[in-house]
């Protein structure tokens, strides 16, 4: 029992009633959440443990560096291709390699449909059953629905009171069978939902429409990589070859398969504006009051920029998300990142189940170690493989603790969104004043977990906007008689120098990620991976400061204990992804294939 | 798998008042009036839909991904008009001991009724704690849910054969499904991930025939399965007429000339893609000009670079290397076509005694 005050200022006291929750479910990949509550049930202290590790990196170690991208997409397969990207970069940037402007289009396509996708299918499969109540919708009067529907969004087609009550019905049927699915032991009487029925109904209906819907988006992706998910890339630029003159073109990207594209593109826009961001404000309007959540959002966040304008030039000016971090809550001072800078990123394990050597606090990526260490502290209750409740003033977790100059930061949509709000970005302040008006909310507002919601949204929209930019782009290019989508100066490796090293980056939907790797005799001699979910759900570290996911929980009432709904609200605003987070590179991954006796 | 979850229940010893207690247990637990309370009975009383449980072990959830990128049938109506899909961590609404209680439940109820599909595979070292489900190793979810499971699909190439994490050198000793449960029929539905519509298909075929699919030697099903990605592959005859792509983007590229040469592992997959391929028949990775890089076949990440020609010709039949061919097909159409023919019998001869 102890009352604590970490560096970034939160006060932990672990004193009240311990919940666990575990697993934490709509998220990729395995967590574990455990919180003390006091007696008015508002959450002290919060503990996240990531539950998983896979060790890629480590299964990286003397490969062909022109792989990678193959094995890291695998890291995760809901926000497929951002590894990949990241990995084709990475060595691009380690080898000198540059690539073609229709290269770096398509690739931005690519990227951005992955926003596009991964947002929508975030917010009505992952996160919207945490503020809208299925069972609820069964009492809605499709009328209602219906007058709610064209109001939130006057073009949507499908807004009669007949087409709601036909969902209404197909809910209904599945909920008198008994046999509930995916909603079985979901919190349906929980009084922290607060949407009236119509809402619900309203809400359940686009959960089902969007499900159809986001089948199409990706198919954007199976015509320029060949499948989704874990399309296919390449090192030099896209496997894909722009063919519409010659013979043959079946082969390439053709006038069909380009105008197929653009058909997507001109739908995704559609559903985003007129389903996802006008149900985003519907929900929000009933939640305005639900400020919980902004963690560390408000303090310090953190963004290495994407989606570059012109090919080959990785410099904040040339990419069109926005790449900076603030410290400390100062909206006025936006600083440089620079991924290459042993200062900056650095990881620590004092709290995450590796080991470093004496006296290393620590490491850089390109200098990363890792010897896996799995134990448990002290006050742990259970056992070794039951564990019943962690102690956290041990190691606690599979993720590492990654720092920027020392901080712990949070990145995702919203960390984007507040730098560039603080930028002055034209449409990212656009989009956020059009919220902030319509919900009447301060700017404070943001920081909160439906914050975090609403920037994924806007996002989304913001990346279909550019999903035609890119497409007018590349056409531009092809018509002005430029059809090259590979630069294979560099493909052999005989051309490559005995050892180099490069650093590659996105913004992956959930926040910043990069790949360092070390090329040694045409082998991967080194990987490490710090991805978004790293930074978000990092345990302590050895300063004592908690990460974004534990920040975000703390004072947060809860209306029944041992029904986690707000805890799962908040968590899945970051829109967790465990696979990802925790990888890591050791200096001999040999050791790691034994089985240690303990 | 045809008895109702009320014939479930009376088999077990559970009499009529307990089931309707149950039923109205359900109803107050979703909030709704007593009216509802009857109608629950009487779904469950009739034939319901079989229930999934779907866990999760070391993956990266590309199979869930692909699974609701179908397009025939639609993923909602799977999950909401043919199973009941009653645990998938990936989209349940329950979390911690709520999802739990899910698969207990379930096992009390449908004892041997129930389908296991799993995505992922259990890691083995550090006493399997490199995968932790509610403060236990997954593999304990897993060989607990299966012993009590009808069958089991195994989802994907982590499930069924270790994929990518099971990679050299596998350093969490990532087992794939049937290493660890060995009593229960499995189904493979290799790939990574597996074609969206042959996930669908799979489950559809078991509730439509109220059989499984037929399964080669692997434990695959035949009709994905039993041919090569090249045997079906549009540029096919490119590669029986010796045109080649050499270079990323060079005028055979574009041209969509067959990838063997860059490394396409089409001759050596077992798949569906060239046939049903991806995204509602958008496209696959050859058409994409991309080669095959055999994320159906075991152990495809330890079988040399994806950019690495294929090089002995025992490797896949008689077909001969690409630069053999492409002199046969620069010589006399006659001969290459009867060379080709030689070459389809004994493959089938070698396929029969192999592959199957």
């Amino acid at each position: 029992m102890s009352v604590s005050k970490t560096p970034n200022g939160f006060e932990l006291d672990d004193s009240g009633r311990r919940v666990v929750v575990d697993p934490v479910t709509r998220i990729e990949g395995h967590m574990r959440c455990e919180v003390n509550v006091d007696q008015d049930n508002i959450i002290r202290n919060a503990v996240s443990t990531g539950t998983m590790w896979r060790g890629l990196e480590v299964i990286l170690k003397g490969r062909d560096p022109r792989d990678a991208w193959a094995f890291t997409q695998r890291i995760c397969g809901v926000c497929t291709g951002t590894h990949a990207l990241t990995s084709v970069r990475a060595v691009e940037n380690a080898l000198g390699i540059q690539i073609p402007e229709n290269a770096n289009s398509i690739r931005n396509i690519m990227q951005l449909t992955l926003q596009a996708h991964d947002h929508l299918v975030h917010f009505y499969h992952l996160h919207a059953l945490d503020w809208v109540n299925p069972v609820n919708a069964l009492k809605a009067d499709p009328k209602a629905t219906s007058e709610l529907q064209k109001q939130a969004s006057p073009h949507h087609p499908k807004s009669s009171p007949g087409y709601f009550r036909d969902v209404q019905n197909r809910i209904k049927r599945f909920i008198e069978s008994g046999q509930l699915g995916p909603f079985k032991n979901g919190y349906w009487t929980n009084p922290a939902y607060l949407l009236p029925p119509e809402a619900d109904l309203m809400a359940v209906t686009h959960y089902l429409e969007a499900l159809d819907f986001q089948k199409e988006i990706m198919k954007i992706r199976a015509i320029l990589g060949g499948k989704d998910p874990h399309p296919n890339w390449l090192v030099g630029g896209v496997p894909c070859p722009i063919n519409v003159d010659g013979v043959g073109s079946v082969g390439g990207l053709n006038m069909v398969n380009l105008n197929q594209i653009s058909g997507i593109i001109d739908q995704t826009k559609t559903f985003i504006d007129n389903v996802y961001i006008p149900d985003l404000l519907a929900v929000a309007r009933f939640y305005k009051g639900w400020l919980y959540g902004g963690g560390i959002s408000g303090m310090n966040v953190l963004s290495y920029g994407d989606i570059p304008d012109h090919a080959n030039d990785y410099s904040a000016g040339n990419l069109m998300m926005p790449r900076g971090a603030i410290i400390d809550g100062n909206l006025k001072q936006v600083h440089e990142v620079d991924l290459t800078d042993p200062d900056e990123i650095q990881e620590q394990v004092p709290h995450s189940w590796y080991s470093y050597p004496d006296g290393v606090t620590g490491l850089h990526p390109w200098d990363g170690i890792t010897e896996p260490h799995y134990a448990l502290g002290a006050k742990a209750k259970g056992s070794r493989t039951h564990i019943e409740q962690i102690d956290e003033t041990a190691k606690y977790s599979w993720i590492k603790a990654p720092r920027w100059r020392g901080h712990a930061m949070e990145v995702g949509p919203l960390a984007r969104y507040v730098i560039g709000y603080a930028q002055g970005d034209k449409e990212i302040t656009e989009q956020i004043d059009f919220v902030l008006k319509t919900l009447d909310v301060p700017v404070t507002a943001l920081f909160s977990t439906l914050g975090r919601t609403a920037a994924r949204g806007l996002e989304a929209a913001w990346a279909a906007d550019k999903m035609r930019y890119f497409m007018d782009k590349l056409l531009a290019n092809i018509k002005a008689g430029d059809s090259a989508t590979a630069n294979v100066a560099n493909w052999d490796p005989s051309t490559w120098p005995k050892e180099a090293k490069g650093v590659g980056f996105t913004e992956a939907p959930r926040g910043a990620l990069g790949h360092w790797i070390r090329i040694k005799d045409t082998r991967i001699d080194n990987y490490q991976c710090v991805v978004p979910t790293t930074w978000n759900g990092s345990p302590r570290d050895a300063e004592g400061n908690i990460g974004a996911f534990e920040a975000s929980l703390m004072n947060t009432k809860v209306e029944r204990a041992d029904e986690p709904v707000e805890i799962l609200r908040t968590l899945h605003s970051f829109d967790p992804c465990l696979a990802c987070s925790t990888h890591v590179m050791s200096e001999d991954g040999e050791e790691l294939t034994k089985v240690k006796v303990r | 798998m045809t008895e109702t979850f009320y014939e479930v229940m009376r088999r077990q010893g559970i009499t009529r008042r307990s089931f309707l207690k149950y039923c109205s247990l359900t109803a107050a637990a979703l909030g709704l009036g007593p009216a509802f309370v009857p109608r629950i009975a009487h779904a469950m009383e009739t034939k319901p839909r079989i229930p999934i449980l779907w866990l999760h072990g070391l993956e990266c959830t590309c199979c869930s991904e692909s699974f609701i990128r179908s397009a025939h049938p639609l993923a909602k109506d799977v999950v909401l008009s043919m199973i009941s899909l009653d645990y998938d961590d990936t989209i349940m609404a329950a979390a911690g001991h709520q999802a739990e209680a899910i698969i207990t439940e379930t096992i009390e109820k449908y004892d041997g009724n129930y389908i296991l599909a799993v995505e992922g595979n259990p890691p083995l070292n550090e006493d399997g704690m490199y995968c932790i489900i509610g403060g236990r190793p997954f593999l304990d979810q897993l060989t607990h849910a299966a012993a009590h499971a009808k069958a089991v699909i195994s989802w994907g190439s982590c499930a069924s054969y270790g994929c990518v994490q099971a990679a050299k050198p596998n350093p969490t000793q990532a087992v794939p499904v049937h290493k660890v449960v060995k009593d229960k029929p499995i189904i493979k539905v290799p790939g990574c991930p597996p074609i969206a519509e042959v996930m669908t298909a799979v489950v559809t075929y078991i509730l439509t025939f109220e059989r499984f699919p037929e399964l080669d030697r692997q434990g695959r099903p035949k009709m994905f399965y039993s041919q090569r990605i090249h045997d079906k592959c549009y540029r096919r005859p490119h590669f029986d007429a010796g045109q080649f792509v050499e270079h990323w983007d060079d005028d055979s590229a574009r041209k969509g000339y067959c990838l063997y040469k860059m490394g396409c592992k089409g001759p050596t997959t077992y798949n569906a893609c060239s046939t049903i391929r991806w995204n509602a028949g958008t496209s696959f990775p050859i058409q994409a000009g991309h080669g095959c890089i055999g994320c159906s076949e075991d152990g495809f990440w330890d079988k040399g670079g994806f950019y690495n020609r294929l090089t002995a010709i025992n490797q896949f039949g008689i077909e001969g290397n690409a630069d053999e061919v492409g002199m046969a097909a620069a010589g006399a159409v006659g001969a290459a076509t009867a060379a080709h023919l030689a070459v389809s019998a004994v493959k089938r001869a070698q396929h029969k005694g192999g592959q199957e």
